[in-house]
């Protein structure tokens, strides 16, 4: 026998009441382990510090006419540039979920996303080549069952054709690996001419101007300079580097960062008042056993790490249990979501951040109860007066 | 035999709302090593309070205590529960053993403030639970046990560390005849063969008649006859 010993049975003394505290602890942390994951594979995209974006003033949606594309990639300071307009597409049924498809300018798209496009040459020339080809997301092909060659009908929720249509039919030439950070993941990419031609409105605009500077050391002065340029214009622009992009994009999600803190702070809370409460409760029916242990020797410090170290336990057991949860409910919504959106999956960040909170809330939830042990006198506790 | 222990002066004394009330007033008393000594009195006599002085759980407002030569009351916090640890044996009415414990386990827990290894403390815990007649209730929880077996394992908890001194506060309190009389002679048995000091509390005269002397206590006083003898 040995304290650690004693801790685990006085835990699991009332095995009813531990599991459910344990139960109530694994669904916040399992909060904790999917939201964190989630938060931090739409953060975890790689950039380049090189590439920035101009999108325009008002807002993400808002379009910018074709000529700031020209402009732009004429200035001091701009290395290469390209243009994007959202698609807003699906498959077939618009329950399989959305597909982030892009109208590109193939040959200045490969240009400035270089790093994260390495495809076969034959597949990235057929891209080139052909006006309704279609490039797509390994994963993505993977869910649809989609082959090189096969035609592809891909459905807009916002654009459609001069005869009504909705649907534009694609060409499959080829698949883009997408290794974790891929700003590729999930991409569909199709041809800005081939999508520009058929729409019947927003006609020669476009989404956004991604971009590549000279040097990083120049980031600031070309954005400046940009937004100069087209300042009092209709159409004012916004220029940012691409991680400041990304985090805005992911925000018309939602402010998921926002949501994070709320949800697991709220989750916590709850969770904080729930053990604290109990832990309470549990130490003051051992009162007597606590004057016991102090009549047969046991030091006032040595009480207090113990009924500290029961409230670690518990805290790091369900921590432990609900961080094994999320990696399953992460599992679970990664073959969902086949593989369309970020990979999420448990970064070692998400591990860290569990185990401190875990300490946390063993310690706060803990730490009354142990001072009120630390400071109980043995007359008191036995009622020996 | 030498004074194991040593009471000169104790003044004690409790805070209940304003009123101070007063247990002891310069009470002088001494213990002979190996003595069994039973201290019947009435409620509020100070019986407890004088056991709680005994063991260390309670301080002297003034005076000394003196437990085999060492002046107990000038120790500090820490080194008056190593001193209680290592010195003094506690059996109570309700046997207090911890219920998420086993026999064994329960008599070990003292054991886990010495550094004897697991394995020697087995055998001390066998030993002890040997000496009380229960080696074969080793492994049942108290609620498995009578009221009897608990307070042997109680016993044997308050032995297991080889302490000079048992303070017993009513220790038949609980407990039938039978199982009182059978209780009071191992304590006789661990006063006679082990040299245990033992100290006992009780309002029953047919338990104090286990002791090899009587002393009555009333109001914060022992009769001076009886102390002198």
């Amino acid at each position: 026998m040995n304290d650690f010993m004693l801790m685990r049975k006085n835990l699991f003394r009332k095995p009813v009441r531990t599991a459910l505290l344990i139960l109530s602890i694994l669904m916040a942390f399992a909060i904790l382990g999917v939201m964190f994951s989630f938060n931090a594979a739409l953060s975890n995209v790689n950039t380049l510090p090189t590439r920035m974006v101009s999108l325009s003033k008002i807002n993400f949606t808002e379009s910018l006419p074709m000529a700031h594309y020209d402009r732009i990639a004429r200035m001091e300071g701009v290395a290469a540039a390209t243009h994007m307009n959202w698609f807003g597409g699906y498959y077939q049924d618009p329950r399989s979920g959305f597909l982030p498809v892009f109208a590109v300018d193939p040959e200045t798209y490969f240009q400035v996303y270089a790093e994260d496009l390495e495809i076969p040459a034959a597949q990235r020339d057929a891209f080139f080549g052909e006006r309704t080809a279609m490039l797509v997301a390994a994963p993505v092909a993977e869910r649809y069952g989609w082959r090189i060659g096969q035609r592809i009908p891909l459905n807009s929720n916002i654009f459609s054709q001069a005869d009504g249509s909705r649907v534009w039919d694609f060409v499959l030439v080829g698949t883009i690996p997408t290794p974790p950070g891929s700003s590729q993941t999930g991409s569909v990419l199709i041809h800005y001419d081939y999508f520009n031609e058929t729409i019947t409105f927003g006609r020669d605009r476009i989404g956004w101007v991604p971009f590549l500077t000279n040097s990083a050391t120049l980031n600031d002065r070309v954005a400046n300079a940009i937004d100069r340029r087209f300042a009092n214009s209709a159409d004012e622009t916004s220029t940012q580097d691409e991680e400041t992009f990304n985090k805005s994009f992911a925000a018309q999600l939602g402010n998921i960062a926002l949501v994070v803190t709320l949800v697991v702070g709220s989750a916590f809370i709850a969770i904080l008042l729930i053990v604290g409460t109990t832990m309470a409760l549990a130490v003051r029916e051992r009162t007597k056993e606590v004057g016991v242990m102090k009549t047969l020797g046991f030091s006032s410090a040595r009480v207090l790490r113990m009924v500290l170290g029961e409230s670690l336990l518990l805290s790091f057991l369900g921590a432990a249990l609900g961080m094994l949860a999320a990696a399953g409910l992460l599992v679970l919504m990664a073959s969902a979501t086949g593989g369309q959106g970020p990979p999420i999956s448990f970064a070692p960040s998400v591990l860290a951040w569990g185990a401190l909170i875990a300490l946390g809330l063993g310690l706060v939830t803990g730490l009354a109860p142990a001072l009120g042990a630390y400071r109980m006198s043995i007359i008191d506790a036995l009622g020996r007066r | 035999m030498p004074d194991l222990i040593r009471l000169t002066d104790v003044e004690k004394g409790y805070v209940r709302g304003k009123e101070k009330i007063s247990i002891f007033d310069k009470l002088t008393m001494r213990i002979e090593e190996g003595d069994f000594v039973a201290i019947m009195g009435p409620s509020g006599s100070g019986k407890t309070t004088l056991l709680n002085l005994l063991g260390g759980t309670d301080r002297a407002d003034k005076g000394s205590i003196e437990f085999a030569g060492k002046h107990i009351e000038k120790l500090s916090e820490g080194k008056l529960t190593q001193w209680r640890a290592s010195n003094v044996g506690f059996i109570f009415q309700f046997y207090n053993l911890m219920p998420i414990l086993t026999a064994a386990q329960n008599v070990e827990l003292p054991l886990l403030l010495t550094k004897l290894s697991p394995a020697k403390r087995r055998e001390n815990v066998a030993t002890a639970l040997k000496i009380v007649g229960l080696e074969d209730r080793a492994r049942h929880r108290p609620r498995e046990m009578s009221g009897g077996q608990q307070q042997r394992v109680a016993i044997a908890r308050a032995i297991v560390s080889d302490p000079k001194l048992l303070l017993c506060d009513e220790p038949t309190g609980d407990l039938d005849r039978t199982t009182a009389d059978e209780i009071l002679s191992t304590l006789q048995v661990l006063n006679r063969d082990l040299g245990k000091t033992i100290i006992m509390v009780t309002h029953d005269a047919a338990a104090a008649k286990f002791a090899k002397r009587t002393l009555h206590l009333d109001k914060g006083r022992f009769d001076e006859r009886e102390l002198a003898a």
